[in-house]
C-alpha cells in the first residue's frame, strides 16, 4: 500500500517541513573542534569548517585555504548547518499506520529492517527479482552510490536502478561521451582567469553555482568578454557583454547558426579539425541549412546579436564555454549540448591552460554520482553494463558470475511507468524526492499509490516518502564520511562531524543491514566508507573514470585529486586533452578517449519541443532554481533564514504580458498546461521574455510547477524537458486554499 | 588590538548578485545578537536584478558620532567607527536620521543602536570581516590597495563623497568604473529588438553631474 496513510496536511503537521527553531549559531560559544569538510548542497562543493560541540554542529567558520572557494560561500552554505538537530529529523524507523493522527508510528530499527527484507523477499518470490526497483541520488557520496549500484545488481539482482541525476547531468554526460569519449569538465576553474571569451549557455550561474560567478567576473576584469544565453536576465546576464535572449527550447538552432557564421567567415581551426576530429563535414552540411535569418526567426535572438556572438567566439584566441540545465533540460538536451561542443571543437580551443569546456553540475556529487554504477546502464569506472568485457571485469571484482549480473535497466521516469504498469511492485528510495522533482508529478503520485511495498531511506520525511510503508532513518551529510567529485572533476573528502542521532544509521550501514536481513550479505560486509572506496578504486581501475590511484590521504594532501588518477604515484589530471596526453582508450593514438584518439563532431539538429507553445497554450513555461533553495527543498525548506529569503514560488512575467492579461505584481495568477494548473503570486519583472513565464520548482503539491511540466524526455539521455512547455496564464479567481492552510515552506 | 592600516574594505555594487550570503553570515555573530548589520536590497526588482550591499562606511568624521547627544559612538584609532556603547546609548535615533549612507539601525526592544563595526572581533586579530570572506562574487572585498588594483584593473577605489554641502571621507572604499560602464541588461525586450532603445540605467560614475557622488577624489 503506498497511498498516503492520512491527509497530507496531517502528515505535514507532524513531520514538517517546519522551520528550524534556531536561526543562527551560538556565535561566541566555543566549539570543541572545527571539522574541515564541504557544503552538502550544490556541485561547487565549497570547502567549509563546521563548528562542533556536544555532538552538534553549532555554526561554521570559512575554510579559506581550500583552493576552489577560498572561504566564499552562498547563503545555503552559510546556513546549511541548521539542518542538524532539527525537530523534523527522523530519529527512528517509521511504519505506515492510518490509525494514528500523523499516519506513521515509530518502529525499532531492527524490526523495520527485518520487515523491509521480508516484504522484498515476498515480492521477489512472487514476481521475480526485477519486481523491485531502487532509486538513488547524486547528493550521496561516491561510496554510497557505488554501494547502491552493487546492491541492486548483486543483492537484489534487479536491473531496475536509476538516480536523480537523470534530472540533472545525463544530457551533458551523453554528449560528452559522444564527442570526447569521457564525461568530465575539461579544466579547473582557475584556468578561466585570463581567457578571451566565456560563453554561458543556459546557466543561472549567480543563483545556482554562486562561486563560479567570481571566476567569470575575475576573467572579465582581465578582459574576457562574457556571452550569456538565457530567456531571463539573471544576475550573471545583467553585466554581460552580449546577452542572447533565446526563446526556450531553441538552443540547437542558435549553435548551428553561430557555427555556420564561423565557417562562412573562416573563424575555425582547420588544422585541428582535420588532424584531431572526425565528422566535421556532416556538421557543416547541417549548419548550412541555418542561415542567420532563419536562426533569428526560430530563436528570437536578433541577427546582429547572433553575428556578434559568432564574431566574439570565432575570433577569440582563448575561450571557455559552460552550459547547465538551461540547454540540457530538453527533449533535445543531448543535441543542445552537442551543439556547444561543436562550437568548441571548431574553434580548436580545448586542452589548453586558458581554453576549455565544462558543464556545471547541479548536485553535490553530480559528477561522482554519475560515474560508478547507480545509473541504469552503467558499471563502476564509467563502464557499460552491456559491454561483455566490462561485465566480466566487474563480476570478477564483485566475485560473482558474469551471467548473474543483470543487464541494463531503465531511466527513473520509465521506472515510474513500470510501476504504473504493475511491472515494478516494490520500491526502495534514497536521496530522491520524485513527487516534487519529476515532471507531470501527479502521474508520479498515481504511480506511487500503486506500489505493493515502498521503503524510503531519509533523514527528513520528504514528500515522496510520505507514501512509504516503511521509512528507515538515514544520515545527514555531516554524519558520515566519504568522497564526492565536484564540478571541476576534483575528488574531495566529506568528513564526519557528528554521530547519527537516535536510531538513525549511516546510509551504507542501512543498505548493508538490508542485504544481511535478506540473507544475501555477500559483498556487503564493509566496515567503513574507506573500505568501500578501496574496492571502488579496484572496480574503477582501467575504466575511463579511473580512481585507482586516489586515496583519502592523497585527497587531503593535495586538497582534492582530479580523476583520472590511474596509479599510486599519479598526481591526478586537472586538465584533460592536453597535447601529447594519452589515455587507456586511445593508447597513444591521440588525446581524446576513442580508439583513434580523435574527438567527434556530431550533427546537433534542432527539433521543436514536445508540447511547445501553441494557439491553445500560447506562453512558454520554464522552470529553475532560486539562490536560497535547493532542489526539492527537503533540507532548505526547513532552514528558516533561507525560507525567509524567498518563502514561496512566484510566477515571473514581463510587464507587457502582465498588462495584456490584467495581472498586477503580487496578485494571484493561475498557470495552466495540459497536465494541470497551479495558482501562485505574480512577480512582474522586465527581466524575462514577454512570451515566457518562469516558476522555481522547490515546492510540493499545489505550489509545484512540476504539476505543469511535460514528461517528454530526450531520446538518448532520458532527461525530462523541464525548461519548456506550452502554458496559459490568467488572473486567479482568488487566493488558493493552501494560502490559509499551509505555512509558506510547506 | 586594532585593524591594520594597510587592510581596507572595498564595496563593488556592480558585482552584487543579491544572494544574501553576507547578510546571513553577519547574523552568525554574537556581538550584535544575530541581527544582520549589513543592508542588501534590490534597487527596483521590477526593472532590474541589481542589488546593493551597504556596510558601514566608517567615516573619518562620523556624522553619527557628531550628532550623538550621549557620545555613545566612538571612532577607534584604526579608523573603525564602533557600534553604540550600551551604557551610553539612549536610543534617540539621531544617528539613524543623520547618517548619509543610511547605515545605523535602532533596535527599540533593546533600546540601542547597532551597526556594522567591520567585524572588529575578527579584523583586529588579523581575519577578514565575515561578509567579505563569504561573498561569492566578491562584491565585498577586504585586502590591500595593491591586491584590489591587481584584481580590478577596470575600476578604482574612491572614498570621498559629497552630500549637498557635506564632503565625507571614509575608511571603506566604493569601486567606481574607470570608464563609463557599459549599459547593464535590464529589460529583455531591449535585447530582443534589432535596434535596441538607447536607454540604460547607469551607475553613478566619476564626472556625472549633478550626481551626488560626482566630486569623488581618488
Amino acid at each position: 500500500m503506498a497511498t498516503l496513510p492520512v491527509d497530507d496536511m496531517a502528515i505535514t503537521r507532524a513531520f514538517g517541513p517546519h522551520l528550524s527553531p534556531r536561526t543562527r549559531g551560538s556565535g561566541s560559544d566555543e566549539p570543541e573542534r572545527l571539522v574541515k569538510t564541504h557544503c552538502c548542497f550544490c556541485g561547487q562543493q565549497c570547502g567549509i569548517q563546521l563548528k562542533v560541540k556536544n555532538n552538534e554542529v553549532i555554526g561554521f567558520e570559512p575554510w579559506e585555504d581550500f583552493p576552489f572557494n577560498r572561504g566564499m560561500l552562498c547563503p545555503k552554505g552559510v546556513k546549511r548547518y541548521l539542518q542538524g538537530s532539527h525537530p523534523d529529523r527522523l530519529l527512528t524507523a517509521l511504519v505506515r499506520d492510518p490509525s494514528v493522527e500523523s499516519g506513521f508510528r515509530p518502529m525499532s530499527y531492527d524490526a523495520a529492517i527485518e520487515r523491509a527484507a521480508r516484504e522484498i523477499r515476498r515480492i521477489q518470490d512472487q514476481h521475480g527479482p526485477a519486481a523491485i526497483g531502487l532509486l538513488g541520488g547524486a547528493s550521496l557520496t561516491t561510496e554510497k552510490t557505488y554501494l547502491l549500484g552493487k546492491f541492486a545488481r548483486v543483492c537484489l539482482k534487479t536491473p531496475y536502478i536509476d538516480y536523480n541525476g537523470r534530472l540533472c547531468m545525463v544530457s551533458a554526460g551523453a554528449a560528452n561521451k559522444k564527442a570526447f569519449g569521457i564525461d568530465r569538465t575539461t579544466n579547473p576553474w582557475s584556468d578561466m582567469v585570463g581567457t578571451d571569451v566565456i560563453w554561458v549557455a543556459g546557466s543561472n550561474v549567480a543563483e545556482c553555482s554562486p562561486i563560479t560567478t567570481n571566476y567569470i567576473w575575475q576573467a572579465r576584469e582581465l578582459g574576457a568578454k562574457v556571452i550569456v544565453q538565457d530567456p531571463r536576465i539573471t544576475p550573471i546576464a545583467r553585466t554581460c557583454d552580449l546577452y542572447l535572449p533565446i526563446r526556450p527550447g531553441r538552443d540547437a538552432a542558435l549553435f548551428a547558426g553561430v557555427l555556420q557564421l564561423m565557417i562562412e567567415n573562416g573563424w575555425i581551426d582547420r588544422d585541428f579539425i582535420e588532424q584531431e576530429t572526425v565528422g566535421f563535414e556532416a556538421v557543416a552540411a547541417y549548419c548550412a541549412t541555418w542561415p542567420v535569418s532563419r536562426v533569428a526567426e526560430v530563436t528570437g535572438v536578433p541577427e546582429r546579436s547572433i553575428r556578434k556572438a559568432a564574431e566574439l567566439w570565432g575570433t577569440a584566441k582563448s575561450s571557455f564555454l559552460f552550459h547547465a540545465r538551461g540547454i540540457e533540460h530538453h527533449s533535445n538536451g543531448v543535441q543542445n549540448a552537442l551543439g556547444t561542443i561543436n562550437l568548441v571543437l571548431a574553434s580548436g580551443r580545448i586542452g589548453k591552460p586558458k581554453s576549455g569546456y565544462g558543464t556545471i553540475v547541479g548536485q553535490a556529487n553530480g559528477q561522482g554520482g554519475r560515474e560508478h554504477g547507480q545509473k541504469c546502464d552503467q558499471l563502476p569506472g564509467w563502464r557499460d553494463i552491456s559491454n561483455p568485457e566490462h561485465r566480466k571485469y566487474i563480476a570478477s571484482v564483485w566475485n560473482i558470475k558474469e551471467s548473474d549480473l543483470p543487464g541494463p535497466g531503465v531511466d527513473a521516469y520509465e521506472m515510474f511507468r513500470k510501476i504504473d504498469a504493475g511491472e515494478i511492485k516494490g520500491l526502495i528510495s534514497i536521496c530522491f524526492n520524485p513527487k516534487v522533482s519529476l515532471p507531470d508529478n501527479q502521474f508520479v503520485t498515481r504511480a506511487l499509490e500503486k506500489l505493493d511495498f515502498y521503503v524510503a531511506i531519509d533523514f527528513f520525511l520528504n514528500d515522496t516518502a510520505r507514501h512509504a510503508d516503511l521509512v528507515l532513518p538515514g544520515s545527514l551529510q555531516e554524519e558520515d564520511e566519504g568522497t564526492v567529485t565536484q564540478v571541476e572533476g576534483r575528488v574531495i573528502k566529506i568528513n564526519k562531524a557528528v554521530d547519527c542521532p537516535g536510531e538513525a544509521r549511516q546510509d551504507w550501514r542501512v543498505i548493508q543491514d538490508l542485504a544481511k536481513a535478506l540473507g544475501r550479505p555477500h559483498g556487503f560486509t564493509f566496515d567503513s566508507p574507506r573500505a568501500i572506496f578501496d574496492e571502488l578504486r579496484v572496480a574503477s581501475k582501467g575504466g575511463v573514470a579511473d580512481y585507482s590511484g586516489i586515496t583519502y590521504e592523497k585527497i587531503e594532501q593535495q586538497m582534492g585529486v582530479f580523476w583520472p588518477c590511474p596509479s599510486d604515484d599519479h598526481p591526478g589530471t586537472p586538465r584533460l586533452f592536453e597535447p601529447g596526453s594519452d589515455n587507456p582508450v586511445a593508447k597513444g593514438k591521440g588525446r581524446f578517449y576513442f580508439p583513434d584518439g580523435k574527438a567527434r563532431f556530431n550533427v546537433a539538429d534542432y527539433r521543436p519541443a514536445v508540447d511547445d507553445a501553441s494557439a491553445e497554450y500560447p506562453i512558454f513555461l520554464t522552470t529553475g532554481r532560486v539562490v536560497s533553495q535547493f532542489l526539492s527543498g527537503t533540507q532548505t525548506r526547513r532552514i528558516g533564514p533561507l525560507v525567509k529569503h524567498y518563502p514561496e514560488p512566484r510566477i515571473e512575467l514581463h510587464p507587457r504580458l502582465a498588462e495584456k492579461l490584467g495581472i498586477a505584481d503580487g496578485a494571484w495568477a493561475t498557470a495552466e498546461t495540459r497536465r494541470g494548473a497551479i495558482t501562485l503570486r505574480a512577480m512582474v519583472v522586465t527581466t524575462i521574455r514577454p512570451d515566457t513565464i518562469f516558476i522555481p520548482y522547490h515546492w510540493p503539491g499545489d505550489k509545484s510547477p512540476n504539476r505543469l511540466t511535460v514528461a517528454a524526455q530526450d531520446p538518448i539521455s532520458k532527461i525530462p524537458q523541464y525548461k519548456v512547455c506550452g502554458c496559459r496564464l490568467r488572473p486567479a479567481d482568488g487566493p488558493p486554499a493552501y494560502a490559509q492552510e499551509r505555512e509558506a515552506q510547506q | 588590538m586594532s585593524v591594520p592600516q594597510h587592510l581596507e574594505f572595498f564595496v563593488d555594487p556592480s558585482r552584487c548578485i543579491g544572494c544574501r550570503a553576507c547578510v546571513e553570515a553577519c547574523t552568525e555573530c554574537d556581538t550584535h545578537r544575530g541581527e544582520p548589520m549589513i543592508h542588501l536590497e534590490y534597487i527596483d526588482r521590477g526593472a532590474s536584478v541589481q542589488t546593493v550591499p551597504v556596510v558601514c562606511m566608517h567615516c573619518e568624521q562620523p556624522t553619527c558620532a557628531e550628532v550623538c547627544p550621549a557620545d555613545a559612538i566612538k571612532r577607534t584609532g584604526d579608523g573603525v567607527v564602533q557600534s553604540a556603547r550600551k551604557p551610553r546609548c539612549i536610543a534617540c535615533g539621531n544617528c539613524v536620521v543623520a547618517c548619509p549612507f543610511g547605515v545605523p539601525e535602532l533596535y527599540i526592544d533593546r533600546a540601542i543602536m547597532m551597526k556594522c563595526d567591520m567585524c572588529y572581533d575578527r579584523t583586529s586579530v588579523g581575519k577578514k570581516p565575515m561578509c567579505a570572506t563569504v561573498c561569492p562574487s566578491q562584491a565585498l572585498y577586504f585586502g590591500t590597495r595593491e591586491q584590489i588594483s591587481a584584481l580590478r584593473p577596470q575600476s578604482m577605489p574612491t572614498n570621498t563623497f559629497r552630500f549637498g554641502e557635506q564632503v565625507i571621507r571614509t575608511r571603506v572604499n566604493v569601486m567606481v568604473p574607470r570608464r563609463p560602464a557599459a549599459p547593464a541588461q535590464i529589460d529583455v525586450t531591449a535585447a530582443m529588438d534589432e535596434r535596441p532603445p538607447r536607454r540604460a540605467v547607469r551607475l553613478p560614475v566619476v564626472g556625472d553631474d549633478p550626481d551626488p557622488f560626482a566630486e569623488v577624489e581618488v
